[in-house]
């Protein structure tokens, strides 16, 4: 070897951490949310010298993991994590599990320690590796540098395709020191023969296309799969609505996809979805499932769910269909991509909905909608929590708002009665249930959409779970706007226990709840406070005016119920509406009780 | 279209479905604690394993063949195919027993302890099922046999009253005939 070539190779030769910071510049990422650590600061040190890559410090690595996913769910694009070894792992994992379940694509590097003390408990060691194993879309540990670069790339790769997901890379600090050398997303040779189908079966979209035509009470019934698919996906999904003339609903993670100003629009399906939606599921004779995965939140009891219908699958994990529910027609693909070819194959056979089938369906939704199944009783002195979410909507209406929610009541009310017209602008954990996610969702979103008017809309029970982060966002200026409705209870467990447990309400109040007015002042944020009707709306308009983080306690009405409800084990077309809704405990019998 | 739909563990009132054994051939990047994986769907999503046999078969390729014998409904079968096809690290997954040109065969390790006509009885079955005595002392016998898991089953079967003591068995190995690999 000559000098010169010695000279050129070792100009290319890095540190493990600074080949990290390269992968990420190159794929795409600006900024990364993180807790440094001891088994972390070699790339830590690599972050220091790189203006390129933001580093929001989080406050609790859960944080980190849930602004991540509203970060990715907001944009489209990967998260970014970086956490520490033992604990830092630990702490992420809810985020991770949650991430797995709605398919948000994560990248979560963490720390390790270093290669030759793994596996003699040493300090703030963990199996991150087997602990992730079954919550990550796929996980590595990197035992050499010479690994790292296409680990990384790889990494971007399968979080992002396909059906998305987290990828926890753990590196053991003494890779993180080693030097190699760095090679681009270009360069690397996956080592995994991982391909993600896409594209439909031409055979199968072609029939599903016949069935459609042929059908005379259809329905769309989409979930985030749409929403992941990219804003086309949305598109293509109102143009086929437009086509066919079927009405649409969506599952909680699909709220966005479809205009719900639209007058095909039925509102959410489910549990606590509209009785037109749950209805037309039950009815219907065609059901088009659009990235949505039966979920039992959604399907309510299967050997009675919608029992007239033939059942046309398209999801791009071939694992979902046929998981709970079976499919008459499987289409293994993107959303986009099949919807794609669905209307093409639509217009080019020139098939027509059937007008008077379409009518009769219609005439018999317009009944369903007639009973208006998301009405309460108003209260003039005090504030009714979907009063409180309605005005929420109507005030900022004109803005460009997006939404997180924590998990509860008040994320059902939020998705009953907050409307979204555009994809990515609803964030929620629907299949983890994750309390405590709203908050450094909202962080994440804030991040990524700096001038927007990003809203946690949030239990009092829910928020104190990870309340530390409003630190993070008075620390990045970041104007998040945390709108709790406060009942002082665990509102959902609340109402399963009047409804389900003879009114023995077990450990589900609040007690000793902090003055959250107070509490934004001491972080250095603005709270509001509204205990009457006639005050909320100004309330709210000076919330919106605030550029600083602020949250807001929206005090409602204490033991308000969230309805209507397929109770456990139960129908759709068996909903109860609020009025009904005296004695659940007679309705539902002891197989349902033992449902979740 | 008369199927019953599948029931889930939110449908406490399923009736019993048939199930029936499966054998899934994996072909899968041989990695640390890519056995864990495949074990560990098993294990979260609640299936069964019969039997489970890996090795790496592949130096050079990287890769290992996992052999998994299984029972479940249709469905449940069709579920733990596309869950596998699923991993990073799964290169391909055949369900070996559904395939009329699948070969499947296991090796057992049985010892068999007695004096007498017992043992002399002994050593003539074995010579039936073509099994080979692998070690031996005045009151025992090991025979080495190799067979579908069913020959298997019948050679302990009439092994039992003449003395068995102990079986080790491998699990099922599979292969296709003719030219094709997996």
């Amino acid at each position: 070897m000559t000098a010169h070539q010695t000279i050129e190779v070792q100009q290319d030769v890095i540190s493990g951490a600074e080949i990290v910071v390269r992968a990420l510049l190159d794929q795409g990422v600006d900024v990364l949310f993180g807790y440094p650590g001891g088994a972390v600061l070699p790339i830590y040190d690599a972050l220091f010298a790189e203006p390129k890559l933001r580093h929001i410090l989080v406050r609790h690595e859960q944080g980190a993991t849930h602004a991540a996913e509203g970060y990715a769910r907001s944009t489209g694009k990967p998260g970014v994590v970086l956490v520490t070894s033992g604990p830092g792992a630990t702490n992420a994992v809810t985020g991770i599990v949650d991430a797995l379940m709605d398919s948000i694509p994560l990248i979560v590097i963490t720390g390790q320690v270093a290669t030759h003390l793994i596996g003699t408990d040493a300090f703030q060691e963990c199996d991150t590796i087997g602990i992730t194993r079954p919550c990550t879309k796929h996980n590595y540990l990197v035992k050499s540098v010479d690994d790292l670069p296409r680990i990384l790339h790889e990494a971007f790769h399968i979080a992002t395709s396909g059906r998305p997901g987290p990828v926890v890379i753990d590196i053991p600090k003494d890779v993180q020191f080693a030097k190699g050398r760095y090679q681009g997303p270009k360069e690397v040779v996956h080592a995994h023969n991982y391909q993600p189908r896409t594209k439909g079966d031409p055979g199968r979209i072609a029939e599903a296309a016949a069935l459609i035509a042929k059908a005379r009470r259809p329905i769309l019934y989409t979930g985030g799969g749409v929403i992941n698919a990219g804003p086309r996906a949305s598109a293509l999904l109102r143009e086929l609505a437009a086509l066919t003339g079927a009405p649409v609903t969506s599952t909680l993670m699909g709220l966005g996809a479809f205009p719900a100003s639209d007058k095909q629009w039925l509102g959410m399906v489910g549990m606590h979805g509209s009785f037109e939606a749950n209805n037309a599921m039950h009815d219907c004779d065609v059901m088009v499932a659009i990235g949505a995965r039966f979920d039992d939140r959604v399907t309510g009891r299967l050997d009675a769910f919608a029992p007239t219908s033939r059942k046309i699958h398209i999801d791009v994990d071939a694992s979902s269909i046929g998981k709970n529910v079976r499919a008459d027609i499987g289409i293994v693909g993107d959303a986009a991509s099949v919807l794609e070819d669905l209307i093409a194959v639509w217009k080019q056979r020139g098939y027509q909905a059937d007008k008077a089938a379409s009518a009769d369906w219609w005439r018999e939704i317009d009944a369903w909608r007639a009973r208006d199944s998301f009405r309460y009783r108003p209260d003039a002195k005090l504030i009714k929590p979907q009063h409180a979410i309605q005005r929420l909507y109507e005030l900022t209406r004109g803005h460009d708002v997006y939404i997180t929610t924590e998990v509860g009541q008040h994320q059902m009310w939020a998705a009953q009665f907050f409307h979204f017209e555009e994809p990515n602008r609803w964030m929620t954990s629907g299949g983890l249930g994750t309390m405590g996610y709203g908050l450094p969702a909202a962080v994440g979103v804030q991040i990524a959409h700096p001038d927007s008017l990003v809203i946690d809309i949030a239990g009092d029970a829910s928020v104190q779970m990870t309340m530390q982060e409003m630190s993070t966002a008075v620390q990045h200026d970041l104007p998040i706007k945390i709108f709790i409705l406060n009942n002082e209870w665990m509102g959902m467990v609340r109402q399963w226990q009047q409804l389900l447990h003879g009114e023995r309400y077990s450990h589900s109040y609040s007690a000793s709840l902090p003055d959250f007015v107070k509490l934004a002042e001491a972080y250095g944020g603005v709270g509001f406070r509204a205990e009457h009707p006639d005050e909320l709306d100004d309330k709210i308009r000076e919330m919106i005016a605030v550029k600083k983080p602020v949250i807001f306690d929206c005090r409602v009405t204490k033991e308000e119920n969230c309805f209507p409800m397929i109770p456990s084990g139960k129908a759709h077309n068996e909903m109860i509406m609020a009025e009904e809704a005296r004695d659940l405990g007679s309705i539902i019998d002891d197989a349902g009780k033992g449902l979740v | 279209m008369t199927d019953a739909q599948p029931a889930s563990v939110y449908d406490l009132a399923h009736k019993e479905e048939a199930e029936s054994l499966a054998t899934f051939a994996c072909l899968v990047d041989n990695e640390p604690g890519v056995l864990h994986r495949v074990v560990g769907l098993f294990a979260a999503r609640g299936y069964n394993i019969e039997s489970l046999t890996v090795a790496e078969t592949d130096r050079n390729a990287h890769t290992s063949r996992i052999t998994i014998v299984t029972r479940g409904t249709l469905q449940v079968l069709g579920q733990i195919e596309a869950q596998l096809q699923k991993m990073v690290s799964m290169r391909h997954v055949q369900d070996v027993s559904r395939d009329p040109n699948g070969l499947e065969r296991e090796l057992a390790l049985v010892k068999v302890r007695g004096a007498g006509p017992d043992r002399v009885e002994a050593l003539r079955v074995s010579e039936i099922f073509r099994a080979k005595v692998i070690d031996t002392t005045h009151e025992s016998f090991v025979f080495e046999l190799t067979g579908a898991p069913s020959k298997i089953d019948r050679f302990c079967d009439l092994m039992r009253p003449l003395g068995l003591v102990e079986v080790s068995r491998t699990g099922v190995l599979s292969i296709q005939r003719g030219v094709e690999a997996l």
